[in-house]
């Protein structure tokens, strides 16, 4: 089969999921059962898509022509795909959570809810594919405003306060800024194509690369670099899954993977570090990622802590790409599915915890780790792939991003993403410590764990982080395309 | 020059199309008025005629997209006595839009019409309405100067008329209708003021002809008094940001149908006019006219971004905060327009139809919450997402469009508009073109809260099928022509072209129709 045919299909079956859910919106279990089987099938598309691509690049095939010279146009590349698997299969796990949670909570409205989550994965199979910064951009957009219903869906004053705030910053943006930098570059290079080594080299020169590269470092408001972030706190309100999947996968790792895209395939990394254009960039993650971490030690909700440590990850991959070197783009594409698998066990834990116990504070989970076990045990094992320590997978991305930090001479980086290891421990492990290690006679009581659809996916993706630390360097062989080099180069994890 | 091919005499019914386009709508008007009475009838009509020059507009349009233009003699008299009637890849477009825009309003307006104006008048009202439909078609086909002010006041006066009809349902639409009419008066008669210098100093009215004749003395005050009274004139129909105080009471309180229509075609018409008097009949090197837009209509028009989008987020009254949001986007327009490059003019092109679908859209869809909740207000409309999910949705979709999300009509003007100001290395003005969007996202996203997020005020019924479905065609126009730019990419880009290129002069004389291609025509 076409390989532009598998990717519409594993647009337009998530998208089917919408429908469906809007026709059977009354018979819970023919719609969620639907839905799952779809999100299956989009998974088992994106596998197939990898079987027959592998990590090669397909040439882009154009569908309609969206303004003169700049077609709507998908094909197949290492990191695009790489996303494109992270999201669909997770989506499956997080389907089964969300009908653990959606059920066990008593939440309304969910074919709205589960139709909504739909479209926000078609969008995010867009941006994978997108063979260009103006299709990348459409489904960027779709992703906002599908998200947006999602992040209201209580509908409570405090939800729409918190959807208008995640809808004017990511829509402002985008708009404000990311658009002028794409018709910018449109005006520049005469082309948007993403093409390895960048499609700016020779077209422009001095102090407007930076400038440039500015206004997409912040106009991708999705990759929540400080001072953009504000919206993925906000976001918070929403449920769980949507915490989970959106919010820690899907939309974040959208707005990351399309800062590496451009650092790639607009700028190219060898322009970037050429110029030193990105080096103030760096400079800004790095103060993201110690800054975000430390407003997190401060938050005792629960997913508002964790909202805080996904800005401080999200900027390791933009710090990644700021490094200009290698390996640490290596780093940051790895670091997508990383922190991905351990981020989404973490929420899906949070949202366990809630179901099962109605605890949203931390300081109110004292001794529920007796009770709940299994959930804190997943908690834990994400929360060490999160600070990045074997045998979890996380430590591969981290070791990835210092060796970049070294290649590019920024022993400052080294520093950062060591302390920043440290804050990790300093906000993650009381949780998991208070569970354990402390009792409280309000939670003391017999093991009762959340609905099993609650407690087995974050359990599975738990797992996910122990088994991927194995297979690391596949994943990075599977990359390295992107670095510009084959695999024999990549050194340290390849053996 | 003539074409080389021996032209076919013979009156056959494609070589008259360009004087169908006119005739079509014109006869029909009173005779809606003469079968009277029986209103399914006159709605029929008017209907039909609407839908023939839609099919007239397409074939003329089809014939100019590539460049070109089609001439037309009045009666076989040649210009520049005659009358000529003039179709490129500029006009031509304005009439597919005009006549795409009226064939999606009438149905619309089948039920709002009932609902909103009084029996007795409601033949009356569609005899306005085309002879409107008329006047607009006529300004925008002919290419005769004062033929436009004939045309221009048809339009108007039949204007002034379809607006007071809103008067069964609030008396306000009275007072709209006349300070409509005394605007309206004071900027035909600047237009005419400025047609009559040209004429003293020309003695000809064809386009064509005026323009070889100025080119010559471009240094003269009359000539560059006469562009003045031309620019203010049309200024006053365009609702350019000074001049606009007639434009949000006349939307307000028209009846719904009527401010669909017009404000996807009437506004359009006058920035058309002015496009065509600023470069087929002045040329474009005119040094005057560089200055008058570059330092008047060019800061006017950025302050119409700001001013009237901020003005737009406080209204209560969600038809008014249309009306609002259509002087800030008038502003874009005119921006295009000042930028005085290719993509600049393709970009003013471009907007006038996407933005024309875009606000049919959504002014179909406040009259179909209007024919539902009673009025427009936000306290009235609040929760009728649930209670009315298609017109609400495609409101929705009018919004993002209004906005320029990617995947939206209104993207698409956007984009070409950001890369002229890049073209021009005018990127300031590029920036202020993105915020001033962040404006209408504010007050696009007042409505989409109101209509969603409260608990519905009242229960009522999703609008009748014969609103929903022009309301949803023309939605999912604004998303076709947000992905697939073909058609109106290629003709903003031919018209822009033709506009820059200037004058095409005086036709020669040939029977009827004639067909040249744009290059043999320039002398």
């Amino acid at each position: 089969m076409n390989v532009i045919d598998l990717i519409l299909y594993a647009m337009a079956f998530p998208a089917l999921a919408a429908v469906t859910n809007g026709i059977f919106r009354n018979s819970p279990n023919l719609r969620d059962g639907i839905t799952l089987a779809l999100a299956v099938l989009t998974f088992l598309i994106v596998v197939t898509i990898y079987s027959i691509t592998g990590n090669e690049t397909t040439e882009p095939v154009a569908l309609l022509d969206m303004l003169p010279g700049v077609p709507l146009a998908f094909n197949v590349e290492p990191l695009g795909l790489l996303f494109a698997l992270v999201a669909s299969g997770l989506w499956v796990v997080t389907h089964l959570y969300g009908i653990g949670y959606m059920r066990g909570h008593h939440e309304g409205h969910q074919a709205r809810f589960f139709a909504c989550f739909g479209i926000a994965i078609s969008s995010v199979m867009g941006i994978a594919f997108a063979s260009n910064m103006l299709t990348l951009f459409l489904f960027y957009e779709v992703l906002t405003l599908s998200t947006y219903p999602l992040v209201a869906h209580h509908g409570t004053p405090e939800a729409i306060r918190g959807a208008r705030i995640y809808l004017s910053i990511l829509i402002g943006t985008s708009i404000a800024l990311q658009l002028t930098a794409i018709v910018w570059t449109w005006v520049l290079a005469g082309t948007l194509d993403f093409r390895l080594g960048g499609i700016l080299e020779g077209h422009v020169a001095g102090p407007i690369v930076a400038v440039l590269l500015g206004l997409y470092a912040f106009g991708i408001g999705k990759a929540a670099l400080m001072p953009f972030h504000r919206w993925l706190p906000a976001a918070m309100v929403a449920p769980t899954p949507v915490s989970a999947l959106l919010h820690a996968v899907a939309v974040v790792k959208a707005g990351v993977f399309t800062m590496l895209k451009v650092g790639v395939y607009i700028f190219g990394i060898d322009f970037l570090a050429q110029t030193g254009a990105s080096e103030w960039l760096m400079w800004l993650a790095a103060f993201s990622i110690l800054a975000a971490s430390i407003v997190a030690m401060t938050k005792d909700n629960l997913k508002a802590r964790l909202a805080y440590s996904t800005v401080s990850q999200l900027s390791y991959i933009t710090l990644g790409m700021a490094l200009a070197t290698s390996m640490g783009v290596l780093g940051g594409g790895l670091h997508i599915a990383m922190h991905a698998l351990g981020k989404i066990t973490l929420f899906m834990c949070a949202g366990a915890i809630l179901v099962g116990a109605h605890k949203s504070e931390i300081s109110q989970m004292t001794g529920l780790g007796r009770v709940m076990p299994i959930t804190f045990g997943a908690f834990l094992i994400g929360a060490l792939s999160i600070i990045g320590l074997p045998p979890l997978g996380g430590s591969w991305s981290k070791w990835l991003l210092i060796v970049g930090a070294a290649d590019a001479g920024q022993q400052i980086m080294i520093a950062v993403l060591m302390i920043s290891s440290l804050l990790n421990i300093a906000y993650l492990l009381p949780i998991v410590g208070r569970g354990f290690f402390l009792s409280d006679p309000a939670n003391a009581g017999p093991v009762k764990e959340a609905p099993f659809l609650c407690w087995a996916p974050p359990a599975f993706t738990a797992a996910c982080c122990l088994a991927v630390f194995f297979y690391a360097g596949d994943i990075v062989d599977f990359l390295s395309p992107i670095a510009g080099h084959g695999p024999e180069t990549v050194a340290g994890v390849s053996e | 020059m003539a074409t080389e091919s021996v032209h076919d005499v013979a009156l056959t019914l494609h070589d008259q199309l360009p004087i169908l386009q006119l005739v079509v709508p014109f006869l029909a008007a009173p005779l809606v008025m003469v079968v009277g009475a029986g209103r399914g009838v006159a709605w029929l009509i008017a209907f039909l005629a609407s839908l023939a020059a839609f099919a007239i507009s397409a074939l003329l349009l089809a014939q100019v997209i590539d460049g070109g233009f089609l001439s037309y003699q009045i009666g076989g008299w040649a210009p520049p006595l005659g009358i000529e009637y003039r179709i490129d890849a500029v006009n031509a477009f304005l009439l597919f839009l005009i006549s795409g825009v009226s064939t999606l309003v009438l149905p619309f307006a089948y039920e709002s019409v009932k609902a909103e104006i009084a029996e007795r008048n409601q033949a009356l009202f569609y005899t306005c309405y085309l002879l409107c439909f008329a006047g607009l078609l006529g300004v925008t086909i002919t290419g005769d100067a004062f033929n436009v002010f004939v045309f221009l006041e048809i339009s108007s006066l039949s204007t002034y008329a379809i607006i007071a009809a809103g008067a069964d349902r609030d008396r306000r639409a009275l007072t709209a209708a006349y300070d409509y009419l005394v605007m309206g008066t004071i900027g035909a008669t600047f237009f005419v003021i400025g047609l009559g210098l040209l004429y003293m100093m020309t003695g000809t009215l064809n386009m064509g002809d005026l323009a070889d004749r100025i080119a010559p003395q471009t240094d003269n005050r009359t000539i560059q008094a006469a562009f003045a009274f031309i620019v203010v004139g049309m200024g006053l129909k365009i609702a350019i940001y000074p001049l606009h105080l007639w434009l949000p009471n006349a939307y307000t309180y028209a009846p719904s149908a009527v401010t669909a229509f017009l404000a996807a075609t009437a506004t359009k018409v006058a920035v058309y006019v002015l496009l065509r008097f600023s470069f087929s009949v002045f040329s474009p090197g005119f040094a005057f006219e560089n200055y008058t837009y570059e330092l008047i209509i060019l800061p006017f028009a950025i302050l119409a971004m700001f001013a009237a989008s901020f003005i737009a987020i406080f209204q209560t009254d969600l038809k008014r905060m249309l009306a609002y949001s259509s002087i800030a986007q008038i502003g874009y327009m005119l921006l295009g327009l000042s930028l005085m490059n290719a993509s600049g003019l393709a970009a003013t092109m471009v907007h006038l139809f996407n933005h024309g679908i875009t606000k049919a859209v959504l002014f179909m869809g406040v009259g179909a919450l209007t024919l539902r909740a009673g009025s427009s207000f936000y306290a009235s409309i609040r929760g009728m997402g649930r209670a009315m999910p298609l017109t609400a949705a495609a409101m929705v979709v009018g919004g993002l469009s209004l906005i320029g999300v990617p995947g939206t009509a209104g993207f698409i003007s956007k984009w070409v508009l950001v890369q002229a100001a890049f073209e021009k290395g005018w990127w300031p003005v590029a920036f202020l073109i993105v915020l001033s969007s962040l404006l209408a996202v504010v007050y696009v996203w007042r409505f989409v809260e109101t209509l969603y997020l409260h608990e519905p005020a009242r229960d009522a019924a999703e609008a009748p099928l014969t609103m929903v479905v022009p309301i949803w065609i023309t939605a999912l126009a604004c998303v076709w022509f947000g992905i697939n730019t073909d058609i109106t990419m290629t003709a903003a880009n031919t018209a822009a072209e033709t506009l820059l290129s200037g004058s095409t002069g005086l036709a020669e004389p040939s029977p009827w129709t004639s067909a040249l291609p744009a290059g043999e025509a320039s002398h």
